[in-house]
C-alpha cells in the first residue's frame, strides 16, 4: 500500500546551519504518527519541509505523488494541514473569522462536524481570538485546520506552554478525529509519555537525523528512548 | 452660525479626499509595512486618463468614472505584479524607494503626454447651493462628499463581508498563516494594489474640479493623507478616513476663524498635526493595542 505521506533521504537548512540530514518517513493512511526528539533535534523543520516553508532537498510524496509545489499554500490545496508552532491563530479576528479562513478552500464548509468536535465555539464565535487560552486557542486552530477536510493533519508541539489537564484534553480531539475521522496525524512533541500514549508508531529524530522508529509500544520498552525522552 | 455650517461642510468634502487617499495608503501600509509614496501620482495619472476620456472620446463624466475606477484598479495590480512583487524578498526601504521613483515617472510622464498646462476638470455636480435654514449647502461639497463616503463604503462591505476580504485582513494580519490555510497571499497584494489605486483616482476625480488638473494636482492632497493617516494610526482604515475628515475640517475651520491662518498655511498646519501627533500620540487616535494572551 502507497503511504499517505512519504519523506526520502529529505534535508534542509537555514542558510549555513543544516537542519536535517536525510530524513526519511512515512505516515499511512489514518494513522497517527509520533516525531520525537529534543529540542533543536529538527522535528519542526521536518513539518516544515513538509508544508513548503523551508526550502528542502529530497522527495516529499503525498498519496504517491510529488507535490505540485513546494509553497505553502499549493501544499495546502494538496490536502496537507499544518498547525504551526505558536498555532498561527489570527488574533485580531474573531473566532467564527477563524473558522472561516479554515475553511477557505472548502466551497461548502461544513461547520456542523466541526461544532460536534468543538460545541464550546459556538458561544465564543463573536470573541477576538486572542482573548481565548492557550489552550482554546489550540483547539481552535485544530478546528480550523479541521474545517479544510484535509489528508493529513499536522501538529506541531500542541502541548506547548498548556497546562497537564488542557494537554490531555488537546490530544484526546485529536485521537477522536484520527480514529472516528480517519484522519492521518502527524505530531511533533517534546512531551513524548502524551504522544507515544496517543499515536501508533514513532519517530525519535536526533540532530537531524532519524535514530529509533517503531510502534509506540516499542518505544516505550525502548531503555535509550526512556530514559532520555521519557525520564524513568 | 451660517459661516461655521458652510465651513464644516466644505471641510467634510475636503476631509473625504485627504481620508479616501490617506485609506489607499493605509491598505498598503497594512499589509507590506511599505508607504506608497506614489499613490498621489499614481491618483494624478488616472485623473488623467479620465479627463482624457471625457474631452477626447466623448465619455460623460459618470461612464469615465467608472470606466477610469477599472483602469485604476487594473493598473493597480499590474504594477504590483511587474514592479513591486520582484521587491517582496528586499528591504521594506527598498520598496519605499521604487515608490519614489514610480511618483518622479508618472509625474513625468503625464507632463509628456498631456503637457504640464492647467486643464479644467468638469465636475459632475451643479455649482449651485441648497438653502437650509439660511445656510448655504454647495452642491458641489456635498456631492465631493457623498461619493468619495460611497466609495469607502462599498470597500469596507467588501473586507466585512466577503470571503476573499476576510482573507486579505487575515493575509495582512499573518501572512504565513493565512499561507497554510492555501491563501495565495501574493494575489491578495495585488489585489491590494488595485483597490488603493481605484480609491486613490477617486479623490483624483474628485479634486480636479476643484483645483484644476495638472501633473502636480495630488502633491499637496498627498501630504494631507499623509497627516490624516498618521493622525487616525497608520494601521488603521476607519482611523484614516475620519483622520481625514477631521483634518479638512480642522483646516477649514482654522482658515475661517483664525485669522493668521492663510491658505499659505495650510500645508504647514497639516504638517504641523503630522508632527505633533507622532510626538505625543505614534500610535495615532485609532492605532489599538491589540489584546494577547499566550
Amino acid at each position: 500500500m502507497t503511504p499517505l505521506l512519504e519523506l526520502s533521504e529529505v534535508s534542509a537548512r537555514y542558510g549555513q546551519v543544516a537542519a536535517l540530514h536525510g530524513v526519511s518517513l512515512t505516515v499511512d493512511e489514518g494513522e497517527m504518527v509520533a516525531l520525537l526528539g529534543a529540542n533543536g533535534a529538527g522535528k519542526t523543520t521536518t513539518l516544515r519541509a513538509v508544508s513548503g516553508t523551508v526550502r528542502k532537498s529530497g522527495d516529499v510524496l503525498v498519496a504517491g505523488k510529488r507535490l505540485r509545489r513546494a509553497t505553502p499554500e499549493s501544499v495546502a490545496r494538496d490536502g496537507v494541514a499544518h498547525v504551526p508552532e505558536g498555532r498561527g491563530i489570527f488574533s485580531e479576528l474573531t473566532v467564527w473569522e477563524n473558522l472561516r479562513m479554515g475553511a477557505y478552500m472548502v466551497r461548502r464548509p461544513d461547520f456542523k462536524v466541526v461544532l460536534d468536535y468543538f460545541p464550546w465555539l459556538e458561544s465564543r464565535r463573536n470573541q477576538q481570538a486572542g482573548t481565548l487560552s492557550g489552550g482554546e486557542q489550540q483547539m481552535l486552530a485544530l478546528a480550523r485546520a479541521f474545517l479544510a477536510r484535509p489528508r493529513l493533519l499536522m501538529l506541531d508541539e500542541p502541548s506547548l506552554g498548556l497546562a497537564p489537564l488542557v494537554t490531555r484534553e488537546v490530544f484526546r480531539v485529536v485521537s477522536d478525529l484520527n480514529e472516528k475521522e480517519g484522519l492521518a496525524v502527524l505530531v511533533v512533541e517534546q512531551n513524548a509519555a502524551t504522544a507515544l500514549a496517543a499515536a501508533q508508531r514513532a519517530y525519535v529524530l536526533e540532530t537531524g537525523r532519524v535514530v529509533v522508529t517503531g510502534t509506540a509500544d516499542e518505544l516505550r520498552s525502548n531503555d535509550a528512548v526512556r530514559t532520555a525522552y521519557l525520564g524513568y | 452660525m451660517q459661516q461655521f455650517f458652510q465651513q464644516l461642510v466644505s471641510g467634510l468634502a475636503d476631509g473625504a479626499i485627504f481620508g479616501s487617499l490617506a485609506l489607499a495608503l493605509v491598505l498598503i501600509y497594512k499589509a507590506t509595512e511599505v508607504i506608497n509614496f506614489a499613490q498621489g501620482e499614481m491618483a494624478m495619472f488616472t485623473t488623467y486618463i479620465s479627463w482624457s476620456l471625457i474631452t477626447h472620446h466623448g465619455f460623460s463624466f459618470w461612464e469615465a468614472f467608472f470606466a477610469t475606477l477599472l483602469i485604476a484598479f487594473v493598473g493597480g495590480v499590474l504594477l504590483q505584479r511587474t514592479l513591486i512583487r520582484p521587491l517582496e524578498r528586499a528591504s521594506v526601504l527598498t520598496t519605499v524607494m521604487a515608490t519614489i521613483a514610480l511618483l518622479v515617472i508618472f509625474n513625468g510622464l503625464a507632463a509628456w503626454i498631456w503637457s504640464p498646462q492647467l486643464q479644467f476638470f468638469p465636475s459632475p455636480f451643479p455649482t449651485t447651493s441648497w438653502v437650509i435654514g439660511g445656510v448655504h449647502i454647495s452642491k458641489q461639497d456635498l456631492g465631493t462628499f457623498g461619493v468619495t463616503i460611497g466609495c469607502v463604503f462599498v470597500l469596507w462591505l467588501f473586507f466585512r463581508f466577503t470571503k476573499l476580504g476576510l482573507a486579505m485582513r487575515a493575509g495582512a494580519l499573518n501572512p504565513a498563516a493565512a499561507r497554510l490555510l492555501g491563501v495565495r497571499t501574493s494575489w491578495l497584494l495585488a489585489l491590494g494594489w488595485g483597490f488603493a489605486a481605484a480609491l486613490g483616482a477617486v479623490s483624483g476625480m474628485m479634486v480636479a474640479p476643484t483645483v484644476f488638473l495638472t501633473p502636480n494636482m495630488m502633491q499637496a492632497v498627498l501630504i494631507y493623507a499623509f497627516a490624516a493617516a498618521v493622525l487616525g494610526g497608520l494601521e488603521s482604515p476607519i482611523g484614516a478616513v475620519v483622520g481625514g475628515l477631521a483634518l479638512g475640517v480642522m483646516l477649514n475651520m482654522l482658515g475661517t476663524y483664525v485669522h493668521p491662518v492663510t491658505s499659505e498655511l495650510r500645508l504647514p498646519v497639516a504638517l504641523g498635526v503630522l508632527l505633533v501627533v507622532l510626538l505625543i500620540k505614534p500610535a495615532g487616535l485609532f492605532g489599538r493595542v491589540v489584546v494577547r494572551r499566550v
